[in-house]
């Protein structure tokens, strides 16, 4: 019962907090993988390549498959399946009560210097809290951290994983063909790449 | 048709259709809320997206709770979130299950170490873009980099850096704090 009364806590805090959609949810699951232990930060990174992959908002699909995996590790199928709803629940809790009161009052919402200049300050802070998730998935998956503490030698360095990224920066970023194509082509062509190279 | 069902079912087919959200969203809607149910204006939509785009929360999930609302009250707000986030739950939970059951395979390991290296560019790119709109001044800047690596490195929960950059936002705009 206290595991879900928490998954719904956090979820509404995340649906409360997370400001500009998509990545955004990102750093408050990391958050929540520091204070609740409930996955890993490399169970996270699969976890926003399935959300990314599949139907359905990205905050959503990540909401619904940390309280699937969440609940199952308590109560098996039932607990994962009132773990998903519950989850997905607490984040959109907070945007319809927020968006309901921002409906009767539309137009001076829109209009108020003081929404506007609030957001001069969060669209940076938003970002760079996404930034900080991105080095942590970086970090943990293009280094091998439990080499670092034998001491620095190039042996950390995952060089399988530095040729993809590479590879994948290029190919979304500067070739013209392939720059617009969705992101799960990418993913599952990485997959292909890690089974082929065992990353 | 019932108009809570019909909010429940045009949200549901805008879910199935949006992968990965954002931006990607809007033309779906247009074609399902605009063109084919004349449940919105155009300009409408493209209001409520952007409110739903500075609100908290996820911007599908915004705007459905917007056009159900609009149409139906508080009911039809709750209805239409229901609806956009129903095959989410759906698929994900179908999905979880296999992966938790083939997780333990040595390929399928393989796969995610890939997919991971992939998952770190696509929130690299998604930086880039947000970057650009956001990091308009040095002020912008200083704060980017305060969050960045403030919640990289300390223990402070992301609810912290996000109350603080709105007070700083509006302290700077309104009081006239010399950038």
């Amino acid at each position: 019962m206290m595991l879900y009364l928490r998954l719904f806590y956090e979820f509404f805090k995340a649906g409360l907090f997370a400001i500009g959609g998509g990545m955004a949810t990102v750093p408050f699951l990391y958050d929540m993988a520091d204070a609740t232990g409930w996955f890993t930060y490399n169970d996270l990174a699969n976890m926003i390549a399935v959300g990314e992959s599949t139907p359905g908002p990205i905050g959503v699909n990540m909401a619904t498959y940390v309280g699937y995996v969440t609940g199952q590790s308590a109560a098996g199928i039932p607990g994962a399946i009132l773990g998903a709803v519950i989850a997905t629940l607490g984040l959109v809790t907070p945007s319809i009560i927020i968006i309901l009161i921002i409906a009767a009052f539309l137009k001076s919402f829109r209009d108020n210097r003081y929404v506007d200049s609030a957001f001069y300050g969060l669209r940076p802070a938003s970002t760079g809290l996404i930034a900080a998730a991105g080095l942590s998935v970086a970090v943990s998956n293009l280094f091998f951290t439990d080499t670092l503490a034998q001491g620095l030698s190039l042996a950390v360095l995952n060089w399988k994983g530095w040729i993809l990224a590479v590879i994948l920066w290029v190919l979304t970023n500067k070739v013209k063909k392939t720059k617009g194509l969705h992101p799960i082509i990418f993913i599952l062509a990485s997959a292909v790449v890690g089974v082929v190279f065992s990353m | 048709m019932n108009v809570l069902l019909d909010l429940f079912v045009t949200f549901a087919k805008v879910g199935v259709m949006t992968f990965g959200g954002g931006y990607a969203m809007l033309p779906i809607l247009q074609r399902e809320l605009v063109e084919n149910k004349h449940w919105a204006a155009e300009e409408e939509l493209v209001d409520y997206f952007a409110i739903g785009q500075c609100t908290p929360g996820v911007i599908a999930v915004n705007t459905a709770t917007f056009v159900g609302q609009k149409l139906k009250g508080i009911a039809g707000g709750i209805i239409a979130t229901l609806g956009v986030v129903f095959p989410s739950l759906v698929i994900i939970s179908l999905l979880a299950g296999v992966i938790s059951a083939f997780s333990h395979l040595q390929w399928v390991q393989h796969a995610f170490g890939g997919i991971r290296i992939c998952v770190c560019i696509l929130i690299c790119n998604a930086v880039v873009k947000l970057y650009k709109k956001a990091v308009v001044d040095k002020l912008t800047l200083a704060l980017f980099l305060a969050i960045a690596l403030g919640s990289y490195f300390l223990p402070v929960s992301p609810v912290v850096f996000v109350v603080l950059s709105a007070l700083v936002g509006i302290a700077v705009k309104n009081w006239g704090v010399r950038k």
